[in-house]
């Protein structure tokens, strides 16, 4: 049975190692063994970390054999390498760091190793987060499960591959502008946002430092909640993140939402959306209504103006996070006989195409002349789209939206055109821009046996309620999670 | 002259540490002289990551600054990202504070030197908060960075075009410097880069409006420094202007070897630093009540205590505004009456000269180079009382900076106390005139110039120690008798 | 391009900001790129946000504040570990122009 013990979730596994049916380091060479059988077809893992995985799971079998087994004993997680993990290299998917070993943790590392997890590798990405389909990895994309045409989504493409394709129990990921989600929907797998500040940054590699948030990949919301919880909470060393208590999230999924009133916003249901994904999507609130939740029409008449109020803002934030890529304290260098020169070589040579779009555009909005016509704007369009949602959150407790208006769509299809790219994530976007939290869960397959996904956004902090949602929604296993394609 | 026809105007950037045990967004030591990168971290590295949490203790001091200048303090403020690029800057930008500053308005009153002279009053814009970046070192075909310094907190205290020559802009310096030591906020040590400033310098025709074009003149790392580098601007800006030629605006480097200002060669694009606020930091809110502590704990400030100084010790204008350029000389004065003087001003004059001098001729601080206040005021206290005279005061006082022994021991040491006692000195008086029967038939016959030697040649007698003033009594009976 | 958003100069300049070297062939394709995506973002300009406050951050609270202690220990060599040049405890770059 060993050979089975990657496809768990986190809950059975969990039970299975209390009770001794198998090791933390079986599980884990489970895990490992998968990676070796399909990760040379999807590519989903810039580093594999089989050493340091194995003694993690060893150190979590004599927890497990002393009786003192903390949340995640011994669960192998694929951490995506954006997140700093001591000893370990971090590349953020750039040439840039092709070679960086950070010298400390990420908060949410530190919290997972206390929480006894086993890091199997580094997962792949889009370079530094900037990307819908991690395409844009300077260690080749990684492909879909379901479909190795097809892209993953992105940017955090290589946790949720990893997690459909079972070479992990779950994944980290972080969530820009539909990081989670998108990869979330087109894997088929659960991905959470958190509210902004639910979660440490500390040690996240930054893209749009007002935007990122943390959050899991699981194989189910259970799983989903039972990692949040570890990974949230108060973090002294992130001036941005919130005291609030952490709750119990798996104890808040109760199956039961009735009386839940259900945001429906008419601006997303509209042209560009895929027959198939209208379907799907329809097909679950009609379950929703059968589970005694009432289906509210709202309104967010700011949503087409996301995208381009995001690109300002996370742009100009990325311009000056990046700035620190100089080659002079760690990374890249390429030489120069003056320090000018090394900059302008170094970082022409480190990031990608993408990377040097978004820095420019982010520099160009931030330049004198333009901060007031791009930068201000797009602050003050990002309190117009705030209060779209604060109305509808007055109206009903949970937003039901599809994740994307398609399926995944093949592999290079977008990468020439920048921005049909960035409209990948048209209905994901706003969440971020209003600080929200927002659970992408599989609602269905189009023809093709591309999955399809389900957004349940929720008011600042309302996590137990968008779980409690899509665990319901599960409960009623319409969607039986196909094997991948593999 | 050309130059009457003139006048300067002139504006101060003054980037000032605060005196912090850590730095301004980390755990990191903040203090000078560890080893290279010894005082550094994840954080002020700025590696991939990282994010800032902000000192307390920093805010406190910066916002003690702005009570000090009788600044605004504003409740919600705002930290920006500054971006440049600079090998010393890890972040490839500084964070900053630029469009809502932590204080706001308020001035600085320079001393009046002189009895009845007006003081005079520079404004401030503003006093930010920001982190200094690390130090540059440069060698033949490279230079080393050290990081210690990244992330040090400082506050940036700007002035209004206030300032109208040299001189002024060193006595604000001063002033400023005085104030920032008496609060406790900075040590303005100019020489570790505690205290660092740029200046903005433009001239235009007495009377006229219109401010001229103005340079910018940075490294300049010490007040010589920054009069010198003021009057070379200014006369260079007059050169031009009277060859009939216009000033570029540009930022100059203060090169102290040569002494003369120099344009930068980079830095070309250094003006567009692309503020926006610094999405790491939330709001700086200060509660009122915060601002009412730190006002109630706030220290006398320079001004208050010169004030005091003319009003209730009755010095000059000139008197207090000496002793109070620096928070351990007013203390030290203070201290020293404390040993019940009565004689203000000779208190005064003493720390003025004599403690002044030790400390400059030693280049240490005063808690290093003189003796403990209390002990200058029991010698000054032996000289009240007849017990010395103020020469032998002096020689104990050189001794005691050596030796740190006290007062009374040093002067018994040296023998140095005076003989009052009449018997003991009319002895020696008898005794010279025994000696000097020629001298004394010419004094008697109208040669009254020779008294001086008489009591020379007593003092002699007596190795130096009879009191001056009993001497003189007893001579002059004995002479006319 | 006629309409182009951003001129080739501008390109440059924003590219000496950021300290990018571009090639002929980025210069074009950025000028492109670039010009189709602000052109895009125009359409914020159909919002009237005169009476808009920013958003800078989402959260509410005011900034945390740690106290002033030192909770570093010195450690050089770990944090040169990934220099690409040093010399002993520095970090070498090439000189640099003032």
């Amino acid at each position: 049975m060993t050979s089975e013990l990657n496809r768990m979730t986190i809950a059975e596994a969990r039970d299975g190692l209390a009770r001794r049916d198998f090791s933390a380091i079986e599980l884990t060479r489970a895990c490992l063994e998968q990676i070796k059988l399909v990760d040379p077809k999807i590519n989903a893992f810039i580093t594999v970390c089989a050493h340091e995985a194995l003694e993690q799971a060893a150190a979590a079998d004599r927890r497990l054999a002393a009786g003192d087994a903390p949340a995640l004993c011994g669960i192998p997680l694929a951490i995506k390498d954006i997140y700093a993990t001591r000893g370990v290299r971090t590349t953020c998917a750039s040439k840039m760091l092709e070679n960086f070993v950070p010298p400390f943790d990420a908060t949410v590392i530190a919290r997972l190793r206390e929480a006894g997890a086993v890091f199997i590798g580094k997962a792949n990405m889009d370079e530094f987060a900037m990307g819908s389909s991690t395409e844009n990895s300077a260690f080749g994309a990684t492909r879909n499960p379901h479909n190795v045409e097809r892209v993953p989504g992105g940017s955090s493409g290589g946790s949720a591959a990893a997690v459909a394709a079972d070479e992990c129990l779950g994944a980290l990921g972080t969530d820009t502008g539909g990081s989670i989600r998108l990869p979330a929907a087109f894997c088929g797998v659960a991905g959470i946002k958190p509210t902004y500040s639910r979660v440490s940054r500390y040690g996240v590699i930054a893209y749009a430092s007002s935007l990122d948030q943390v959050g899991p990949f699981a194989k189910t919301v259970r799983d989903a909640a039972i990692l949040l919880r570890t990974l949230a909470g108060h973090d002294p060393h992130d001036s941005t993140c919130s005291a609030r208590p952490v709750p119990d999230y798996e104890a808040a999924l109760t199956g039961d939402v009735r009386g839940m009133r259900i945001g429906v916003p008419k601006e997303y249901f509209g042209a560009g959306m895929e027959p198939q994904v209208e379907t799907a999507i329809r097909a679950a609130l009609a379950s929703y209504e059968r589970l005694g939740a009432t289906l509210v029409e709202i309104s967010l008449p700011h949503t087409e103006y996301a995208i381009a109020a995001y690109y300002i803002v996370a742009t100009a934030e990325a311009s000056a996070n990046l700035a620190r890529y100089d080659g002079i304290r760690y990374g890249l260098r390429v030489e120069a006989d003056n320090t000018g020169e090394l900059y302008n070589r170094t970082r022409a040579a480190g990031f990608g195409a993408e990377v040097k779009r978004r820095i420019m555009l982010g520099a160009f909005v931030l330049s004198a002349g333009y901060y007031d016509a791009y930068y201000l704007k797009g602050q003050k369009v990002r309190t117009l789209i705030r209060g779209d949602f604060d109305r509808a959150f007055a109206r009903c407790d949970v937003i039901a939206t599809p994740v994307a208006p398609t399926t995944a769509f093949k592999i290079g299809e977008k990468m020439a055109d920048p921005l049909q790219m960035y409209l990948s994530d048209i209905f994901t976007i706003s969440v971020n821009l209003a600080g929200l939290p927002g659970l992408s869960i599989p609602c269905g397959f189009d023809s093709d046996g591309l999955p399809i996904g389900l957004q349940l956004i929720g008011a600042p902090f309302a996590e137990e309620t968008i779980l409690r949602a899509g665990d319901a929604f599960e409960r009623t296993g319409a969607i039986t999670r196909r094997a991948a394609i593999l | 002259m050309s130059d009457n026809a003139y006048e300067a105007i002139i504006g101060l950037e003054v980037h000032t540490h605060l005196m912090t045990r850590s730095k301004l967004f980390c755990g990191c030591s903040a203090g000078f002289g560890a080893g290279p990168n010894e005082n550094v971290c994840p954080v002020c590295m700025g590696m991939p990551g990282v994010l800032p949490v902000l000192n307390r203790h920093a805010v406190e001091l910066a916002i003690r600054a702005g009570l000090a200048a009788h600044c605004e303090i504003a409740p919600e403020s705002i930290f920006d990202r500054k971006s440049y690029f600079y090998p010393d800057l890890p972040k490839g930008y500084q964070i900053s504070q630029y469009e809502l500053p932590l204080c706001k308005g308020g001035y600085i009153e320079l001393p009046a030197h002189s009895e009845g002279a007006e003081p005079r009053r520079i404004r401030l814009t503003r006093i930010h908060m920001e982190e200094d970046a690390g130090k540059n070192i440069h060698e033949s075909g490279a230079s080393l960075v050290d990081f210690n310094r990244s992330g040090v907190p400082l506050v940036e205290i700007v002035s209004e075009p206030d300032i109208r020559s040299a001189d002024e802009a060193g006595a604000y310096l001063r002033e400023l410097r005085s104030i920032l030591r008496y609060i406790e906020a900075s040590d303005g040590k100019m020489e570790e880069g505690g205290l660092r400033c740029d200046v903005n310098v433009s001239v235009r025709k007495r009377g006229a409006a219109e401010f001229g074009v103005k340079t910018e003149i940075k490294n300049l790392n010490s007040f010589r420094f920054v009069e010198k580098a003021i009057e070379h601007e200014v006369a260079r800006q007059i050169d031009i202007l009277e060859a009939g030629g216009r000033i570029a605006q540009e930022t100059h480097l203060w090169d102290p070897v040569r002494e003369v200002t120099r344009p930068m060669r980079s830095k070309e694009f250094a003006n567009d630093y692309r503020y926006f606020p610094e999405p790491d930091l939330p709001p700086l809110r200060v509660p009122p009540d915060l601002v009412e502590a730190i006002k109630t704990a706030m220290p006398e400030l320079p001004a208050d205590q010169r004030a005091r100084f003319v009003r209730e010790l009755g010095l000059t204008a000139y008197e207090a505004a000496v002793l109070t350029q620096d928070r351990d000389l007013g203390a030290y004065f203070e201290t020293m009456l404390a040993a019940g003087l009565k004689n203000h001003r000779t208190a005064a004059n003493w720390v003025m000269t004599e403690v002044l001098r030790v400390v400059n001729e030693a280049a240490r601080p005063l808690a290093d180079a003189a003796p403990l206040a209390i002990e200058s005021g029991e010698l000054l206290k032996l000289v009240e009382t007849g017990a010395i005279s103020l020469n032998a005061a002096k020689t104990a006082f050189a001794a005691m900076c050596k030796s740190g022994k006290g007062a009374d021991a040093t002067v018994a040491e040296l023998g140095l106390a005076q003989v009052s006692d009449e018997g003991a000195i009319a002895a020696a008086c008898d005794q010279v005139i025994a000696a000097e029967a020629a001298k004394v038939a010419e004094y008697r016959g109208g040669r009254d110039k020779l008294f001086g030697f008489f009591v020379g040649q007593v003092m002699k007698a007596m190795g130096g120690k009879g009191n001056p003033k009993v001497v003189n009594e007893i001579l002059k009976r004995k002479l006319s008798g | 391009m006629a309409d182009s958003k951003i001129s080739v100069e501008q390109v440059r300049h924003v590219a000496r900001l950021a300290r990018l070297e571009l090639s002929a062939a980025d210069e074009t394709a950025l000028q492109a790129n670039l010009s189709e995506i602000l052109q895009y973002i125009d359409q914020l300009n159909r919002l009237d946000t005169s009476a808009v406050a920013p958003t800078a951050q989402v959260g509410e609270a005011g900034t945390p504040m740690r106290d002033d202690v030192i909770a570093n220990r010195p450690d050089p060599e770990a944090m040169l570990a990934n220099a690409p040049a040093r010399a002993g405890h520095l970090f070498k770059v090439p000189r640099i122009i003032e």
